[in-house]
C-alpha cells in the first residue's frame, strides 16, 4: 500500500470540491436543511403529549448520526462516480494504483467529508436549536465508529454494482440509506415494527447504535449498551469484510471480461 | 551489440467467449526501439495493448516487462509505463497542472512539482496550467496526454493513436515529441496508428495484426517491396482485405 497514491486519490477529490462550490451542496447545505426541518418538528412535538424524555434530543440526535452514516455511504460512492463520470478508470488503473490503495482513498475522501458535515451538523444544532450533541458524552464515538464502519461497507457495496453494472447502478445507490432507515430504527425503537420486520434489524449494525442512542437519551430504557456496541461492531466487520471480497471479485472479472477498459458500455 | 529488450510478449491470447481477441501473439520491443503496430480496426491491436498495461486480463502468455512478469509484479512494472490513448480520457473537470500532479503522484514521480513544470514549458503547456482539461483544444489535450504519458520518464512508453484527430502541424509536432523523448531516453515505444506516411518516419520496425494475429513484420521503409507493393498504405490495405495470403 502507498499512501502517496492513496493521497492522489483523497486529494483529487479536494481540487474537484476546489474547482466547484456546487459539489459542496450535497454534504453540507442539504444536511444544514435537514436539521433546521427535524429541529422545528421536534420542538413542535416538544410542546404538547406527556412524552416523558424530550423530542429535540432523540430526533435530532438521531438525524445528525442518520446523516453522518448516509454521507459516508454516499461519500465513498459520490467519489468514485467523479471517476466513472471522467471517465478516467483506464488513466488511473493503468498507473501503479492498485484497487486497494484506490478504496482506501475513496474511504479517506469520505471520512473527511463525513466529519466536517458532522461538525457542520453539530454547530447548526447548537446555534438553532440549543442541542449539545456531545450531551450523552463521549461514548457517542464508538457508536459513530460503527456507524462510519457500516456505512463504508455499503459505499463499498455500492461502488462493486456500479463497477459491475454500469454507470446506470448509481441510482440504486441513493436510496439505500432511506430503506435501511426502516429496518435501523432510526426514529423508533426497533419493538415498534412487526416481527419479521424485527428480524431484519437484527442483522443491521445501525439498529443497535439507535437503539442504544435512545437509552443513552432517556427516551427507553437500554441495558446492553456493552453487548449492543459488540455485535453493532461486529456485524459492520463483517459487512466490510464480505463487501471488500465482493468488490476485488467484481474488479478481477472486469479485468478479465475487459469491462474496465470498456466501461462506458454498460 | 544489441540494446536490451525492454517488452517482451510470449504467446499471448484473449478470447472473449466465441472471439479469439488476439491469437497466440509473440514479439519484443527493444530499448531505443519505435515499433508500429498496425492492422484495421478489430485487429487486436488495443486490445494487445491493454494487456500490456495491465487493464485487461490475457486468456493465456504472459507480458513481461523489463524481465519482470506483468502480473506478479504489476505495481512495480507499472512504474516503469506509461501511455497515451485517444480514448483513455484525463479528468476532463481538473485542470491541467492538477491533472499532472496527481499522475504524478500515482506514478511516484520524485520532485513532482519541479517535473510538472518542466513538463509544462516543454509541451507548451503553461498558459494553460490553471484551464480546466474539458476546454482544452484537440492538440491542446493531445499535448497533456502526452506530457502526463512521460511524467514518470518511462521506459516502456504505449502510444495508441497518438496523433489521431489532429490536424498535420500538431501531429508533426507530437511525432517529434514522442521522437525526441524516445531518442533521448532510450525508452521502448509500441506505437499503434492509422497513418502510414506517420508510421514510416517514425517507426524502425512494424508488426501488422489482423483477427489477433501478428501477419508481417519488418521494417516499414522496405517491407511493402518485399511483398511487391508500392507503399506500406497498400500493403496495409492488402493484408486487411486478405489476411490470409499473408498468413504465414
Amino acid at each position: 500500500m502507498s499512501l502517496t497514491r492513496i493521497y492522489a486519490i483523497f486529494i483529487r477529490q479536494v481540487f474537484l470540491y476546489k474547482g466547484n462550490p456546487m459539489r459542496l451542496t450535497a454534504p453540507f447545505l442539504w444536511i444544514f436543511v435537514d436539521i433546521i426541518l427535524w429541529g422545528f418538528i421536534s420542538k413542535y412535538l416538544s410542546a404538547f403529549g406527556n412524552a416523558t424524555f424530550n423530542f429535540t434530543s432523540v430526533i435530532l440526535g438521531a438525524i445528525i448520526l442518520w446523516n453522518f452514516l448516509t454521507r459516508i455511504q454516499q461519500g465513498v460512492m459520490t467519489a468514485f462516480l467523479e471517476d466513472v463520470w471522467a471517465q478516467s478508470f483506464i488513466n488511473f488503473f493503468a498507473s501503479p494504483l492498485t484497487i486497494k490503495e484506490y478504496v482506501a482513498g475513496l474511504v479517506a475522501t469520505s471520512l473527511a467529508m463525513g466529519l466536517a458535515s458532522f461538525l457542520v451538523m453539530a454547530a447548526v444544532a447548537g446555534l438553532v436549536f440549543g442541542y449539545n450533541v456531545f450531551k450523552i458524552g463521549l461514548i457517542i464515538l464508538p457508536f459513530m465508529l460503527v456507524l462510519f464502519i457500516f456505512a463504508v461497507a455499503m459505499g463499498i457495496f455500492m461502488t462493486a454494482i456500479i463497477l459491475r453494472f454500469g454507470p446506470s447502478a448509481e441510482w440504486l445507490g441513493w436510496p439505500i440509506p432511506f430503506v435501511l432507515s426502516i429496518f435501523a430504527g432510526v426514529f423508533y425503537p426497533i419493538s415498534t415494527l412487526p416481527a419479521a420486520l424485527q428480524a431484519v434489524s437484527k442483522i443491521i449494525p445501525a439498529s443497535y447504535v439507535f437503539e442504544s442512542f435512545r437509552g443513552l437519551t432517556g427516551a427507553v430504557s437500554t441495558p446492553h449498551l456493552l453487548a449492543n456496541f459488540l455485535t453493532g461492531a461486529g456485524l459492520a466487520i463483517i459487512y466490510l469484510a464480505l463487501m471488500y471480497i465482493f468488490l476485488i471479485m467484481i474488479y478481477r472479472r472486469n479485468l478479465k471480461n475487459g469491462q474496465l477498459s470498456r466501461f462506458g458500455a454498460e | 551489440m544489441p540494446e536490451e529488450i525492454i517488452l517482451r510478449v510470449c504467446r499471448l491470447e484473449k478470447q472473449y467467449q466465441l472471439v479469439k481477441a488476439v491469437d497466440n501473439i509473440s514479439f519484443s520491443v527493444r530499448a531505443g526501439e519505435i515499433v508500429g503496430l498496425l492492422g484495421p480496426n478489430g485487429a487486436g491491436k488495443t486490445t494487445t495493448i491493454n494487456m500490456i498495461l495491465g487493464i485487461l486480463e490475457p486468456s493465456a502468455g504472459s507480458v513481461e516487462i523489463l524481465c519482470r512478469d506483468l502480473k506478479a509484479d504489476r505495481c512495480q512494472v507499472s512504474r516503469q509505463t506509461n501511455f497515451a490513448a485517444v480514448y483513455a480520457h484525463l479528468p476532463a473537470n481538473l485542470t491541467v497542472w492538477q491533472n499532472l500532479y496527481i499522475f504524478g503522484l500515482l506514478y511516484g514521480v520524485k520532485n513532482l512539482k519541479k517535473r510538472v513544470d518542466i513538463l509544462l514549458k516543454d509541451f507548451d503547456l503553461k498558459s494553460f496550467s490553471k484551464t480546466r482539461v474539458g476546454f482544452l483544444s484537440s492538440g491542446e489535450a493531445s499535448r497533456l496526454n502526452l506530457a502526463k504519458a512521460v511524467i514518470n520518464q518511462p521506459l516502456l512508453l504505449l502510444l495508441d493513436e497518438p496523433t489521431a484527430s489532429l490536424d498535420p502541424s500538431i501531429a508533426q509536432s507530437i511525432r517529434q515529441k514522442i521522437i525526441n523523448y524516445a531518442a533521448e531516453t532510450r525508452s521502448a515505444v509500441l506505437w499503434t496508428s492509422h497513418n502510414m506516411a506517420e508510421i514510416v518516419d517514425v517507426c524502425n520496425r512494424v508488426l501488422f495484426m489482423s483477427h489477433g494475429r501478428i501477419l508481417l513484420s519488418g521494417d516499414p521503409k522496405t517491407l511493402p517491396a518485399e511483398h511487391g507493393k508500392k507503399d506500406l498504405e497498400e500493403l496495409f490495405i492488402a493484408a486487411a482485405r486478405e489476411p490470409l495470403s499473408f498468413d504465414k
